[in-house]
């Protein structure tokens, strides 16, 4: 048997040079200075998709400005005997029910979508901050009233009540009007993420110490808590933007969209239901081209939730 | 539990008043005749417009328009539709059928979206991932019309394998194509917020910690990952809702599903306003109760709420 | 020196007669992959652990000790893999051990206790069916009757008395204290040889955490459990563990019996840590000041300072000392009286969370406020910085009272009093660049233009020891301890009189927080600062402060000077607090 020794646990030193010291908190900020959204900036350059999506977005915005450039036939010149006829003599991708040609009325019907979009993502995006950052940041009253407010808009699904307000303006409808009813509704999503965000900030030490220096309060609302509280909502915007369109071309399906003279995707797909059967084309080639813009923004819209929030990044 | 469920049904109530005070508003007290408006350019038989002004209340103040309309909800009175049946006797033929169709699409989406969602947030980064990724931004890109034309030009039209309308009295066979169109409008979200929440959850400590207590990966998954990852994908169930009904009005039209949604579909294509504003009310409605009764789904997944007093 | 566990068992031992280790770790390498490359956190780890034995690694954050430790059951957290050497549990390399073999170790032979006890536990199920799921998987018992019983002892043994009524109860019914204690009871469920233990306390009252580390030396003794202690509290360390491996940068700088490390650390960075360390340097000072020889104390690795940067904060708290003991003569910079907070709380009625507070702070001293999470110590420094109003009682700054003042008058008192607060990642706006943050109380008060405002931001960054080149710079870039610099240089920025510390130092790394306590002594006595120092570390207090309030659920049960606090502590729970400070039974310098 042998005996059980435990053998002594020497002293170790690790020598020196192997485990050199380095100065306690020194300084290490060397090349350009970086920051949110510098950080962003270099991780969205890197993305194909962030680049494949402008390439998109560009374009469609170059369509919608100039849609002359694109094609010289009149989308409005319709001849009942083309009607239906397929792609060839001077018409790149054939004719529809009333003889239109479906190339030039995609064209042409580029910026109603994309106005239909911004307006709307406009209003959404004012009403949410401004109601958003209102609640959040001044809490009590203001924020028990203008959230129940926004669950009451929350609770009627935007499309329903645009429904219900086109059906009602149906002789006003225009862009414009469509656009209202669209966004009047859809706001409260920005304004909940916007208050949550400044709910957060807002009890950050450094809102503290501008309050102890005597900063004001809407100095510290513009200066601290909204730029640190923007990213989510940028998000958001971009992501409302494609909403916005698929919600124009909705409306517009069920006939309570846009008038039937106004040139848009919805529209058309609409008035080409009756053909699926025997000329599919007119109505897969304007949902191709409304899903290829909702798509770009959609696109954009992940590209930039990915650089902007840390969580998200750490998911990819 | 009972105090959760006691304040969640006191905050209802306001925001009830508010949504259908909102629709009122929005249809009344626009400028105008709102009951010529309402029918656009058409013309009604005079007995319906006058059926329309007398369920309006038009000749009293507009407040207490309001309070008469509220009364009428309350005692199940939508108002009568535009061939004079009254709205509440629609509804009872419809919405069984749309309920059917809705059970079938939330099944689908939930099943196949939290299961892909689960796998692709597992192996974060690999090749199924990285595919559905791609396929979930084409899914939130199509709209839903767009999807009901392919689909029934697919698959009705061309390979024959669904009809492309709904028989009479909607059996459940031919309610499988719309209901799959349906589920497409959610189906990649709930993939994407399943695969978020499974990434955020298989980073928490006590994953990590389940672990160190000697679990097997094949407990590990189902039972602290899976299981706490559910919470947001049922909070999204609520939002969800809302979308359910745009979507289930235009799949239901272009199915020819004879259920709620088609109803509101052929009462805006044809411009019959007070009907539009009966359905949209009911949507609401049921929109509100789902919401409810999501929350308290959420309390049953969440300990944290169920025990907060 | 090596402590002698008697009863070593037979089958533990290598053919030629020497003990066989539990647990050796030989060379081990763990690396990370990053979008930079493969980054090495540990390397070259060699640790050596008897039956029986406890030993600590200790080290400050990003020394590797943690992945160490997670290295060993092999759970190393996203991208970390043993890259190299070999973890030897009883002869058998577990580092090479297939997914299997690792459940069956984990648990049943290496029990681990995490960190922190409010996110280490599952938030939606009960704590039984947390304890239970242990105990079916490690094999220890079947049946639901069985598996109960057990799941009830095993919590019981944790400390938790009342165990079978709260099986059925959630983790957030617990408080921090209970939960640890559950994590604890998980960590032994299955009765392993070896037990893990990650800074098991360190997200804890330091009360609480001195009765849950008895109770965990006391329940490892009895089961006979190794125990390996992960910590960054040297103190802490040598208190509680028989061996010590200090890490540094991912690699051992020096390993070996607990005492002798402490009392002759060889290693710089050893001496370093030894001379920054608050709890150690509190029992010298104690030391010192009852009349034992100096030398003594200074045996204690504060001798060869063989870089300039080893920061004795013993020296700190002697110079700061003899600075203001003239000072004590002048009128108190800050009077406060009968102090009272009462927040409404939706439901549950009224909690006052300051009550009755009265005390006073000389002109260029130090008044600590010392207490426990909740203490309401806090509300107090809000209160006085005007940032959350009293419910009654008096605030007198420089002989006015905080209520009466007009807006004006506040703006100009804010000019002269100013916070830093607690996390250095919170309290810089991460927008603005360094300059823009400096430079923003000189704005708001319109003090000077342009260029002179420039000159102060480069005058201030002088004063925290930071190079000028940061102004264009974003907080991103910089460690804790410099973004504490920051805030202290934004703080002086209008030349105040008082300075409102809101544990200000509490969440760095203990050579970053010598330094900092360093540079605010210095500050103190070139600008003739008023310091109110909030903490919950009784340690720092000896260190930095002239007097100390202890404060408990919102009252001060003792105010004293520091030498009085803590060479007669009246109070029952100020002696506890001070038995709390790590290293009380060590044999320092005697």
């Amino acid at each position: 048997m042998p005996s059980n020794t435990r053998p002594a646990q020497a002293h170790f030193v690790a020598p020196i040079d192997e485990t050199p010291l380095v100065a306690i908190d020194s300084v290490k900020a060397e090349g350009k200075p970086t920051n949110l959204w510098t950080d962003a900036w270099r991780d969205v350059r890197k993305r194909p998709m962030f680049w494949i999506s402008s390439a998109l977005i560009v374009l469609i915005v170059v369509v919608a400005l100039f849609p002359t450039l694109f094609t010289s036939v009149d989308p409005r010149f319709c001849q009942l005997s083309l009607s239906n006829q397929g792609p060839g003599d001077g018409s790149v991708l054939g004719y529809n029910r009333q003889g239109c040609d479906i190339y030039s009325r995609i064209i042409h019907g580029t910026s109603t979508s994309l106005s239909v979009g911004l307006i709307v993502t406009f209003l959404v995006a004012s009403l949410g901050i401004f109601f958003g950052a209102l609640a959040g940041f001044y809490g009590g009253w203001v924020d028990a009233v203008l959230s129940r407010l926004g669950d009451i808009f929350f609770s009627i699904p935007y499309i329903l009540a645009a429904v219900v307000i086109m059906s009602v303006l149906s002789q006003y409808a225009s862009v414009w009007t469509i656009s209202l009813a669209i966004g009047i509704f859809a706001w409260p999503a920005t304004a909940r993420v916007l208050r949550a965000e400044i709910l957060r900030v807002k009890n950050s030490d450094f809102v503290m110490a501008a309050t102890a220096v005597g900063v004001t309060r809407l100095r510290i609302l513009i200066r601290h808590v909204l730029p640190n509280s923007i990213a989510p909502v940028i998000v958001i915007t971009t992501i409302s933007l494609a909403s916005a369109i698929v919600a124009e071309a909705t409306l517009s399906f069920l006939g309570v969209g846009l008038p039937s003279s106004t040139m848009s995707w919805g529209n058309d797909i609409s008035q080409a239901q009756v053909d699926l059967r025997t000329n599919p084309q007119t109505l897969i080639l304007p949902s191709i081209a409304l899903s290829v813009t909702v798509l770009s923004f959609i696109m954009l819209g992940e590209v930039v939730r990915d650089a902007l929030d840390p969580k998200a990044r750490a998911q990819r | 539990m009972a105090g959760y469920i006691a304040r969640r049904l006191l905050q209802a109530i306001p925001v009830l008043l508010g949504t259908t005070f909102l629709i009122y508003f929005m249809v009344f007290a626009m400028p105008g005749d709102p009951v010529v408006a309402l029918f656009g350019d058409k013309t009604p038989p005079p007995q319906v417009l006058e059926a329309v002004r007398e369920r309006y209340n038009l000749d009293q103040p507009f407040i207490v328009q309001y309070l008469l309309f509220l009364a009428g909800i309350f005692q199940g009175d939508f108002g009568v539709s535009f061939s004079g049946q009254p709205v509440s006797e629609i509804l009872a033929e419809t919405f069984p059928v749309t309920l059917r169709l809705a059970i079938l699409a939330v099944l689908i989406e939930m099943v196949f979206g939290i299961a892909i969602g689960l796998v692709s947030g597992l192996r974060k980064g690999g090749i199924f991932d990285a595919s559905f990724l791609v396929v979930s931004l084409i899914l939130i890109s199509l709209p839903v019309f767009v999807v009901a034309f392919v689909a029934q030009y697919v698959f009705g039209i061309q390979l024959g394998w669904f009809r492309t309308t709904v028989g009479p009295g909607a059996p459940i066979q031919d309610l499988i194509l719309p209901a799959i169109v349906l589920a497409t409008i959610s189906f990649a979200q709930i993939v994407r917020l399943t695969r978020a929440s499974v990434i955020d959850t298989g980073g928490q400590d006590f994953v990590r910690t389940a672990a160190s207590k000697g679990l097997s990966r094949r407990r590990i998954v189902p039972v602290h990952i899976l299981r706490n990852s559910l919470i947001p994908v049922v909070t999204y169930l609520a939002v969800d809702f809302g979308v359910l009904m745009v979507g289930a009005t235009v799949t239901e039209g272009i199915f020819n599903v004879p259920g709620v949604g088609r109803t509101l579909y052929q009462a805006i294509i044809r411009g019959e306003g007070p009907t539009v504003v009966s359905f949209v009310t009911v949507m609401v409605l049921i929109y509100l109760v789902i919401n409810l009764l999501v929350d308290l789904l959420y309390a049953v997944l969440d300990p944290r709420i169920r025990y907060a007093k | 020196m090596t402590s002698t566990v008697n009863g070593t068992d037979v089958k533990h031992s290598t053919p030629d007669g020497e003990e066989r280790p539990l647990l050796e770790i030989k060379d081990l390498k763990v690396d990370f992959t990053t979008q930079e490359g493969k980054v090495t956190a540990v390397d070259g780890v060699n640790i050596t652990l008897y039956r029986g034995q406890s030993l600590a690694i200790v080290g400050e954050s990003g020394s590797g000790k943690s992945t160490t430790a997670h290295a060993i059951i092999n759970l190393l957290p996203g991208s970390g893999r043993i890259a190299g050497g070999q973890i030897l549990l009883d002869g058998q390399d577990i580092s090479k051990a297939s997914k299997k073999e690792m459940e069956s170790i984990r648990g049943r032979k290496i029990g681990f206790v995490p960190q922190d006890p409010m996110s280490n536990l599952n938030p939606v199920w009960s704590i039984g069916f947390q304890v239970e799921e242990a105990i079916r998987a490690n094999g220890i018992a079947t049946g639901r009757k069985e598996v109960r019983a057990r799941a009830i002892e095993v919590l019981k043994q944790a400390g938790l008395q009342d165990a079978d009524r709260r099986l059925k109860q959630f983790p957030h019914q617990f408080s921090g204290g209970m939960r640890q204690r559950v994590l604890i009871g998980m960590g032994l469920s299955a009765d392993p040889q070896l037990l893990i233990a990650d800074e098991p306390t360190s997200a804890l009252d330091v009360t609480v955490q001195r009765v849950i580390l008895d109770h965990l030396e006391s329940l490892t003794r009895e089961l006979g459990t190794t125990l390996l202690f992960i910590t960054h509290d040297l103190g802490l360390a040598a208190e509680r563990a028989e061996q010590l491996v200090v890490m540094y940068k991912g690699k051992v700088v020096e390993s070996g019996p607990s005492l002798e490390i402490l009392q002759n650390p060889q290693h710089p960075y050893t001496q370093r840590l030894v001379a920054a360390a608050p709890s150690l340097a509190s029992r010298r000072i104690q030391a010192t000041s009852h009349g034992e020889e100096a030398a003594g104390a200074h045996e204690l690795g504060t001798e060869p300072a063989t870089t300039t940067d080893t920061i004795d904060l013993i020296a700190t708290a002697e110079a700061r000392a003899e600075a203001h003991e003239a000072a004590m003569a002048q009128p108190p910079a800050i009077v406060i009286e009968d102090l009272t907070k009462v927040f409404k709380i939706r439901g549950s009625g009224d909690f006052t969370a300051v009550d009755k507070v009265s005390f006073e702070i000389p002109k260029g001293t130090t008044t600590a406020l010392v207490g426990e999470s909740g203490s309401g110590k806090s509300t107090v420094a809000k209160m006085l910085l005007k940032l959350e109003d009293a419910t009654s009682g008096k605030i007198l700054v420089g002989g006015k009272d905080l209520a009466s003042l007009t807006g004006k008058e506040l703006f100009d008192l804010r000019s002269r009093m100013q916070p830093v607060f607690q996390d250095p990642y919170g309290s810089l706006n991460p927008l603005r660049n360094i300059g823009n943050t400096i430079s923003e109380p000189l704005v708001t008060h319109s003090v000077g233009d342009r260029a002179s405002r420039r000159a102060r931001v480069f005058e201030l960054l002088d004063q925290v020891s930071l190079p000028r080149t940061l102004v264009g710079r974003y907080p991103n870039e910089l460690s804790g301890g410099q973004r504490q610099r920051i805030a202290i240089a934004r703080a002086l920025a209008l030349k105040p009189e008082i300075v409102v510390l809101d544990e200000a130092v509490s969440a760095l790394d203990v050579l970053v927080q010598a330094q900092i306590l360093r540079l605010l002594a210095d500050l103190q006595a070139e600008l003739d600062l008023t310091y109110l120092f909030i903490t919950h570390d009784l340690a720092v207090v000896r260190v930095i402060a002239d007097h100390v309030c202890v404060m408990q659920k919102g009252r001060i049960v003792e105010a004293a000077t520091t030498d009085e606090v803590f060479e007669n502590p009246r109070e029952q729970y100020t002696k506890d607090l001070l038995a709390a400070i790590p290293g009380a039974n060590l044999q320092l310098g005697a």
